[in-house]
């Protein structure tokens, strides 16, 4: 048959060595190389080692908080992202003005308001409301929560919250557009359709427009979880003890700057690449499903 | 005494911006009427069956739907929507859904139905228009026809007085018509009310008890197809009939 008679010819060398290695993905395999040199570090060297030890309770730190800032910055860019495309002025003013002005402010600076500004804040108006509480209510089961209410302290509120709520706060205007692209990337016609069955504008967003839009919106939604994993290193000016702020404290403590930040990189790279490789994974199955 | 017009328009008006789509339409549509709107492209047709149930928001005048008036904002136009189906040029299946998920979705949100319920309706429905072999298909599997054949049978799964079609055969290829038509033709002989904006003139002749011609967003003439075709009383439907009829 023609087709066997094809595979038992010799193939012809039409491609010249040459082009086949500039395929080869030499920055993957470099990156592999540093990490297949540091882990030997790792398990070899007593200064890696101590630096690892000191480390890990920063890592841990680190996926905790970027896990619970994405998560409330999820909730954020839904709501703020449903407003983005809602034809209520005040709904949609209130979530433009969000994002915008997020869009805005560097990243470091918001965390920094949060922390100084946003809490002092938030907490004299929850002292004045308890306040105003205690003297209103003699007695009933609201009594106690009036009470913690007046006597909160801003030394109460734990670093780790305020960066929490500032990263939250800033990732959520970014997801929000994330969503808004989502929802007009579906067209026109779906929601018409189920408008035109008596579907009320929730109830088509709910089982129509966003079971649809979250296929396009989930790589972009990956690769900000890992953004955030790289800007959760912001938090260390708040002294949260996550990876990079026990880099600098592995450091003083030491004086090994070089294997403590080679390590913190590590780490680092670790978790992105892992990371991305999910993300990748991801996107070729909704590729498939098309 | 009953009125026995379930679709009454008046002094029907709907711009563009600077286009005119509807100029001054009044229509009524009895119950169990098939209601044939043609005319050329551009002429406003869709919009007047859009703003049937409110997909477009008209400037003035009024829309009565079986005695309720959608222009008013107080109604609640969800109530209205449920009880008129539509079909649309290009289908719009939800992609995500199955055959069966299409026409069960509205009815378990809307209708409030319980899933074996709106289930066993459902087949029902696909075995009408023929494809209860396709239940579980997605709308990416099926052919033009069958689309719009799911359409349908998502639409009537409502139990809807009134039926638009806007379009229904003009996205498909030649072969595919006849399916669409063939239900859309049992449909009219069961009594349904039908409003149709179309370019088929047979399907005219054989179901429709009155033709609207529109063009440039005004009605410039009605009547029941054989005296349509037989003698246009309009210069406009003599000139626009010529042009489309061999």
């Amino acid at each position: 048959m023609a087709i066997e008679r094809e595979i038992e010819r010799p193939r012809p060398r039409l491609i010249p060595w040459t082009a086949k290695l500039a395929e080869v993905p030499w920055w993957a395999l470099f990156i592999l190389l540093m990490g297949v040199l540091i882990a030997y570090f790792l398990f070899t060297d007593a200064i890696y080692q101590d630096a690892l030890q000191f480390l890990i309770a920063g890592v841990r730190l680190t996926i905790l908080v970027s896990l619970i800032s994405f998560g409330l910055a999820l909730v954020a860019g839904l709501i703020v992202g449903l407003g983005r495309v809602s034809k209520n002025v005040v709904y949609f003013n209130l979530s433009s003005l969000y994002v915008e002005v997020v869009r805005g402010v560097p990243i470091l600076v918001m965390l920094i308001y949060f922390a100084w500004v946003v809490t002092p804040l938030t907490v004299s108006i929850l002292n004045r409301l308890g306040t105003a509480m205690l003297q209103n209510l003699a007695s009933g089961s609201l009594v106690g929560l009036a009470d913690s209410l007046a006597n909160l302290h801003i030394q109460d509120v734990e670093m780790t919250v305020r960066a929490i709520a500032g990263l939250a706060f800033c990732y959520g205007a970014f997801e929000a557009e994330v969503v808004r692209a989502g929802i007009e990337s579906i067209e026109r016609g779906q929601m018409e359709a189920a408008r035109s069955l008596g579907m009320s504008y929730f109830q088509a967003m709910r089982y129509i427009i966003l079971p649809q839009a979250i296929r396009t919106v989930l790589p972009p939604l990956g690769n900000d979880f890992i953004a955030m994993l790289k800007d959760s290193s912001l938090i260390s000016v708040l002294a949260v003890r996550e990876l990079t702020h026990l880099g600098k404290l592995n450091r003083s403590r030491t004086f090994r700057t070089f294997e403590t930040w080679n390590t913190v990189t590590f780490l680092y790279l670790i978790l992105t690449l892992s990371l991305s490789v999910v993300v990748k994974f991801i996107e070729r199955r909704m590729a498939f499903e098309e | 005494m009953k009125n026995d017009d379930i679709i009454i328009i008046e002094h029907l008006y709907k711009s563009f911006g600077e286009v005119e789509a509807v100029v001054d339409a009044s229509l009524r549509v009895k119950r169990g009427e098939v209601c044939f709107i043609f005319g050329p492209s551009g002429g406003g047709k869709s919009t007047l069956l859009r703003c049937i149930n409110g997909l477009e928001k008209p400037d003035s005048g009024t829309i009565i739907i079986d005695g309720v008036d959608v222009t008013d904002k107080n109604i609640n136009i969800d109530e209205v929507r449920a009880e008129i189906g539509m079909v649309f040029q290009l289908f719009n299946l939800f992609p995500h859904l199955t055959a069966l998920g299409n026409i069960t979705i509205a009815q378990e949100k809307v209708r409030k139905r319980p899933k074996d319920e709106a289930e066993r309706v459902a087949m029902s429905l696909l075995e009408r228009v023929g494809m209860p072999e396709k239940a579980n298909a997605y709308p990416i599997q099926l052919s033009g026809g069958q689309k719009q054949r799911v359409a349908m049978a998502r639409a009537l799964a409502m139990n809807p007085k009134i039926m638009l079609f806007d379009e229904p055969t003009s996205a498909l290829d030649a072969e595919m018509i006849k399916e669409v038509l063939d239900v859309m033709l049992n449909l009219a002989k069961e009594g349904m009310t039908m409003v149709v904006v179309s370019h088929e003139m047979g399907f005219a002749k054989a179901a429709a008890d009155r033709m609207v011609f529109l063009d440039a967003g005004r009605i410039i003439e009605q009547a029941t197809p054989e005296e349509l075709f037989k003698n246009p009383k309009e210069d406009r439907t003599k000139l626009f009939l010529s042009q489309i009829l061999y």
